[in-house]
């Protein structure tokens, strides 16, 4: 990111005009905090790449990945199959690209549920206290208790196999935590002062909720949210394994290793290819999670 | 605490008081009635949702068990048999007068009774998760410290990068790579299963756990032999274990390094020894409990990939296969019983939490 | 990463290597001599009571626990012969049989097997009313009238009667099915809870007079059973013959390839190509009587032309399935009766034609196609055929969606007509034409409300009459030549005039060590047999 000089005084000022200046000020501070740790850079540049392969997906590749030549099966990797064939003769590296668009589906749509619903649940808790508190914690509990991949397995066989339903299963089993983290956030941002101070100005429940607390809670949601892509991208991967995700011929990576993992011996590049997809990426967003708690998080290993 | 694990269940509200004795008591035995109430509300709900999902899967359960080809009339009696012409409230309070008389019914895939299938196929994974969990101890603590104190260095790097690769491998796809390298290559260790066929059945199960019943019977061949199968997938399952536990021991670490008592007697001239291990470490004690009881936790709902790869017969192969066969008295047995882990290790954590760190009353 | 990983794999070298120090391990083992042990996949089994068993691995288990009525045995798999019985006879209007019991066998038990035990497993199976009792039941029998028609005539004889048509030959080959089995009347009835003729014990113990009992059967694991020394062909070989569950083909493999297993039973065709240059191994086919076929639900607008299901017909690239993944245990079969059986009919006048598809599509109407489903089991080779028939349909303009599923979800879609198309399969429940013609071909009423679940002609909601009375026909025909020439001509017009696209018929690849001799696999799924085997 090149920043002029003067760009650089104006983020660095310590007299900020305006509060826009300010929020871009402490963007810019985070990011130079961000920018000396090379493992989270290193997660940085692996997403990034990620979102790029998938944007840039038809350019990329040859095909749409689905093209099958029976002729040309479980040819090894090539000049011209970069990562070789699969069973049905298709291109694992267009594969691989086209299935890096599904891969964020998922994950952007667990987040999309997820992030509200967490939220939502443990800032009315901890805030609102009293039974609510205690109804909502009980019902945060139940689905704490229950074996993850288990309901995740039986949310996708009542609802049937496909990738959105895999994603809602995901989400269901994954709000739980979220709930948690924001309603102890809630907690120790109640008593604090300036919801005091915004309370006597007379600001109504509702506002202090979405204008006060919800943002405070933010930031460790999100640092919480991107240590679990890794879980949720190997969840809807472990889900497609079992035959439960992504349906055929879309390529989701975990399908792949799923339908390849009977030629790990003779062929091995099918089922290890997506498999090193998956490890990367999913290494990628624990990268990024870490470095993002060192900065954002006060409390966190930062410095 | 830099990172919640998957859950620190309670945080204890209501403002502290400092009455006497007797009223400690008392609110002791509200905070048990209180505890064991939500106990019940939690097994209500997980009773409950695994039932009513059972009952709107598109699997049919009559069919899991007269297969696909038979005529109508014998469809419509073990319908009736089943007891699924009754409304879906009465199957449920049936059902959990059931589960409170110790009957958890039939099970479609194996035809007994699912408490038998639990007692055996429980004991595998217990086997295979306190193991994994002890070498994610042993060697997931140790390193994490060592992250800890050399912040920064190489070592710190290592540690970091080599716990997020545990933490990010698909476990299924490193369980096959193992199998191939250690089993069919190199010829390590063994095959596949839990015991070698020819030795099946030779010791007489008492716990179910295979260790320590080929010790109860005294046969070392047995004992052995289910060692030797025990070690891949324990590496496998230990190495995600060890790559969490590893990963919050450093950060754990970390901040109380920073903490001036840490500064203290580093000034006092305590030996840097001492301030890491009796100090900042004995300080961290009970936060890692709780991880560790988590990581253990998580372990034993059965790692469904790991067993299938494995043909492991454990309890997460044996809820999924159930679901698969819509043999719901096995789904929701199990469940319960994976359920009770995790409450109770939650619980128990928690308690340890509460005794020993003052902060937390 | 690249240093990670190295550190990594180091670390999990590491603890191998000293894991294997630690124990000095010698991994690689032989099994006994004296024990056969298979991989294969036992997850479907839900009972091995011969009454109720219906599932491939259970049947085939009770086939070596049990001997049948009539037989067909491992040294010659076309013959029918007496199993516990010796000979029989038929009466002239071919209603009655009447059949000698073999003298001097026993149960396991040491119980003599009479014919009381005979006329006991019948009435039995047909009391019971579990999913295979129809295969006897449709001679008229019924739980009211079975102790009349099922009847004991002295010491050494028993007698069946049958009322409806059909010819004894049919009714022979039935009494070979696992309903056949004979079980120890006295030993189930000392087990048996309140009136339940054993059903609760037989479940999961034996009580035969077959080559092995049975030791254990652990569900997803594995399947133990003994031999039985005083079999009436002579005592097995193998002392112990141990079935293990290893649903991985990739894990079956490498067991294989250790020697920890003998037999390995489900391995796919690229992994049986991939072990051609091992010489510790042997592979052996053996054909099977089960198809692979596509159907077309006719009680769907689009799919309700004969023209259509022609089209779809041409639409299938039957060769290049057939060499690619299906190469060696799948050959290319067009009609409802598997090729080398009795009466079998193998013209194949289908080829993948895009062209001819397209030009029928535009003569029904559909000169752009249509969007359609097709379920399918969601294992291999079903996911390997679905997308490569979802790939050709494409190319005459049909968008097919493939929606795979496991059996308990595919199942009960199919039986309620609410699919559009299928993949499925198909084996025989007995070694006669008749059993897939009365399923594939036949269907007396074709009305939602009869449901005949039972029936894929009725489940795709097609009726032809003339096919229909020509099964009718076909199975009470006494003469031999003249029944074989109905069921030719049966399958030749089935096959051009249905909505069933057969499409390959299995074949059975099993890789054994090498000296590992004598397993015999027959045709339908419960003709297998271990008693031969020597290694």
């Amino acid at each position: 990111m090149a920043v002029t000089a003067g760009q650089r005084s104006w983020l660095l000022t310590d007299t900020p005009a305006s509060a826009f200046q300010a929020r871009c000020q402490r963007t810019y501070l985070t990011w130079l905090i961000f920018r000396t740790n090379p493992i989270a850079v290193a997660g940085l540049v692996i997403v990034l790449t990620l979102v790029l392969m998938a944007l840039f997906a038809p350019i990329l590749t040859g095909g749409n990945g689905l093209t099958q030549n029976l002729a040309g099966r479980l040819q090894p990797p090539s000049a011209e199959h970069w990562f070789g064939t699969d069973q049905l003769g298709r291109d694992i590296f267009d594969r691989i690209v086209w299935g890096s668009r599904i891969t964020l589906y998922i994950v952007g749509l667990v987040a999309v549920i997820v992030v509200p619903i967490g939220l939502v649940i443990g800032i009315v808790a901890g805030y609102v206290g009293g039974w609510v508190d205690q109804v909502l914690m009980r019902i945060t509990d139940i689905f704490l208790a229950f074996p993850r991949l288990i309901l995740a397995l039986a949310f996708v066989a009542a609802l049937g196999p496909g990738i959105e339903n895999a994603v809602l299963a995901i989400a269901l089993t994954t709000w739980s935590p979220y709930a948690r983290i924001a309603r102890a956030e809630a907690l120790t941002i109640r008593r604090s002062e300036f919801i005091m101070a915004a309370r006597s100005q007379g600001a109504s429940t509702f506002r202090i909720l979405t204008h006060h607390v919800a943002p405070l809670c933010l930031s460790s949601v999100i640092v919480r949210l991107t240590l679990d892509m890794a879980g949720i991208i190997l969840t809807a991967a472990g889900l497609g394994f079992l035959g439960l995700g992504a349906q055929p011929p879309s390529p989701e990576w975990g399908a792949m290793i799923s339908t390849g993992r009977q030629f790990i011996l003779d062929q091995w590049w099918v089922p290890t290819m997506p498999g090193l997809a998956i490890l990367i990426v999913s290494l990628g967003f624990n990268l990024l999670g870490d470095g993002l708690r060192d900065v954002l998080d006060p409390r966190g290993g930062g410095k | 605490m830099a990172e919640p694990p998957v859950a620190v269940s309670g945080a204890p509200s209501g403002a502290p008081s400092s009455s006497p004795r007797l009223e400690a008591w008392r609110r002791r035995g509200a905070g048990l009635a209180r505890v064991l109430a939500s106990l019940a509300l939690t097994f209500l709900g997980l009773t409950a949702i695994t039932f009513v999902i059972g009952r709107v899967m598109p699997l049919d359960p009559v069919l899991a068990i007269v297969g696909d080809r038979a005529p109508q009339d014998v469809y419509d009696a073990m319908y009736v048999q089943l007891g699924l012409d009754q409304p879906l409230y009465v199957q449920y309070l049936r059902y959990l007068g059931q589960i409170l008389t110790g009957d958890f019914g039939i099970s479609v895939q194996t035809g007994r009774p699912v408490l038998n299938d639990l007692m055996r196929f429980f004991p595998a994974t217990l086997e295979l998760a306190t193991l994994a969990t002890l070498l994610g101890v042993v060697i997931g603590v140790p390193a994490g410290v060592l992250a800890a104190v050399h912040q920064g260095k190489l070592i710190d790097h290592v540690v970091r990068v080599v716990g997020l690769i545990g933490y990010s491998m698909p476990v299924f796809w490193l369980g096959m790579v193992a199998l191939l390298v250690f089993y069919a290559k190199l010829g390590w260790v063994p095959g596949p299963g839990r015991l070698s066929v020819f030795y099946d059945g030779m010791v007489p199960p008492v716990t179910g756990l295979l260790l320590v019943d080929s010790l109860i019977a005294g046969n070392a061949t047995v004992f052995w032999n289910a060692v030797e199968h025990l070690i891949l997938p324990v590496s496998i399952l230990g190495a995600f274990a060890l790559a969490y536990i590893a990963r919050m021991t450093r950060s754990f670490m970390l901040d109380q390094l920073r903490q001036e008592y840490v500064l203290t007697a580093r000034v006092k001239g305590l030996a840097e020894r001492t301030v890491i291990w009796r100090h900042a470490f004995g300080n961290v004690l009970v936060q890692l409990i709780t991880t560790i009881g988590l990581t253990y936790a998580s372990l034993l709902e059965g790692s469904v990939l790991t067993e299938t790869v494995f043909a492991w017969p454990g309890i997460g192969q044996y809820i999924t296969n159930a679901l698969f066969n819509s043999d719901m008295n096995a789904v929701i047995g199990g469940t319960i019983v994976v359920g009770t882990c995790f409450v109770g290790i939650n619980m128990l954590s928690d308690a340890l939490y509460r005794t020993v760190d003052p902060r937390a009353r | 990463m690249g240093v990670g990983w190295r550190t990594w794999s180091r670390t999990l070298a590491g603890i191998g290597i000293a894991a294997g120090v630690l124990l000095g391990i010698a991994v690689q083992a032989a099994t006994p001599p004296n024990m056969l042990v298979m991989g294969t996949r036992l997850d479907d089994i839900i009972t091995l009571d011969p009454a109720e068993v219906f599932e491939f691995s259970g049947a085939e288990v009770t086939a070596n626990i049990y001997d049948r009525i009539t037989m067909y045995e491992p040294e010659n798999l076309t013959e029918l012969v007496g199993g516990v019985v010796e000979s029989w006879e038929i009466a002239d209007d071919g209603k009655v049989i009447t059949f000698k019991m073999r003298p001097g066998l026993t149960f396991h038990s040491g119980n003599p097997v009479r014919p009381e035990d005979a006329v006991y497993s019948l009435r039995r199976v047909v009391k019971l009313n579990k999913t295979p009792s129809f295969i006897v039941t449709q001679f008229g029998w019924t739980p009211e009238n079975v102790d009349e028609l099922v009847r004991v005539v002295d010491d050494e004889h028993f007698q069946i009667e049958i009322t409806e048509d059909f010819s004894p030959g049919l009714v022979l080959n039935a009494l070979s099915a696992g309903v056949g089995s004979v079980v120890d009347e006295l030993e189930v009835e000392a087990h048996a809870v309140d009136d339940d003729m054993g059903y609760g014990w037989l479940k999961n113990n034996s009580a035969g007079s077959g080559a092995f009992k049975l030791v254990s059967w652990n569900a997803n694991e594995s399947v133990v059973l003994e031999h039985n020394p005083d079999y009436r062909h002579g005592a097995p070989a193998m002392e112990r013959v141990i079935l293990r569950h290893v649903p991985e083909p990739a894990a079956q493999r490498l067991l294989l390839e250790q020697g920890d297993i003998d037999i390995a039973r489900t391995l796919t065709p690229d992994q049986v190509k991939g072990l051609a240059g091992n010489a510790d191994l042997v592979l052996e086919n053996f054909p099977k009587a089960t198809l692979l076929y596509v159907a077309a639900n006719a009680s769907v607008p689009e799919l309700s032309d004969p023209k259509v299901w022609e089209a779809l017909k041409y639409l299938i690239d039957y060769d290049g399935m057939a060499t690619s993944f299906l190469e060696g245990q799948y050959i290319p079969h067009q009609s409802f009766w598997g090729s080398g059986l009795w009466a079998s009919a193998d013209a194949k006048p289908y080829t993948l034609d895009v062209e001819k598809g397209k030009a029928l599509l535009a003569e029904a109407g559909y000169p752009d196609g249509f969007s359609m489903t097709i379920d399918s089991l969601n294992t291999s080779p079903y996911m390997e055929m679905a997308e490569s028939i979802q790939s050709t349909f494409a190319d005459a303009g049909i968008t097919a969606e493939i929606v795979p599923q496991d059996g308990s979800a595919l199942w009960p879609k199919y039986r309620a007509r609410r699919h559009q198309l299928i993949l499925a399969r198909w084996g025989p429940d007995y070694l006669d034409p008749h059993s897939n013609a009365d399923s594939f071909a036949s269907n007396p009423d074709n009305s939602p409300e009869a449901g005949l679940t039972g029936v894929l002609a009725w489940r795709n909601a097609w009726d032809d009459p003339e096919i229909t009375a020509m099964t009718a026909a076909a199975r009470s025909e006494l003469d031999l030549d003249k029944r074989k020439a109905l069921y030719e001509e049966l399958q030749l017009r089935h096959q051009t005039n249905s909505p069933f696209a057969v499409i390959v018929q299995q074949n059975e690849q099993v890789v054994g060590r090498a000296g590992v001799e004598g397993f015999v696999s027959g045709p339908s799924f419960d003709l297998v047999f271990y008693r031969n085997v020597t290694k």
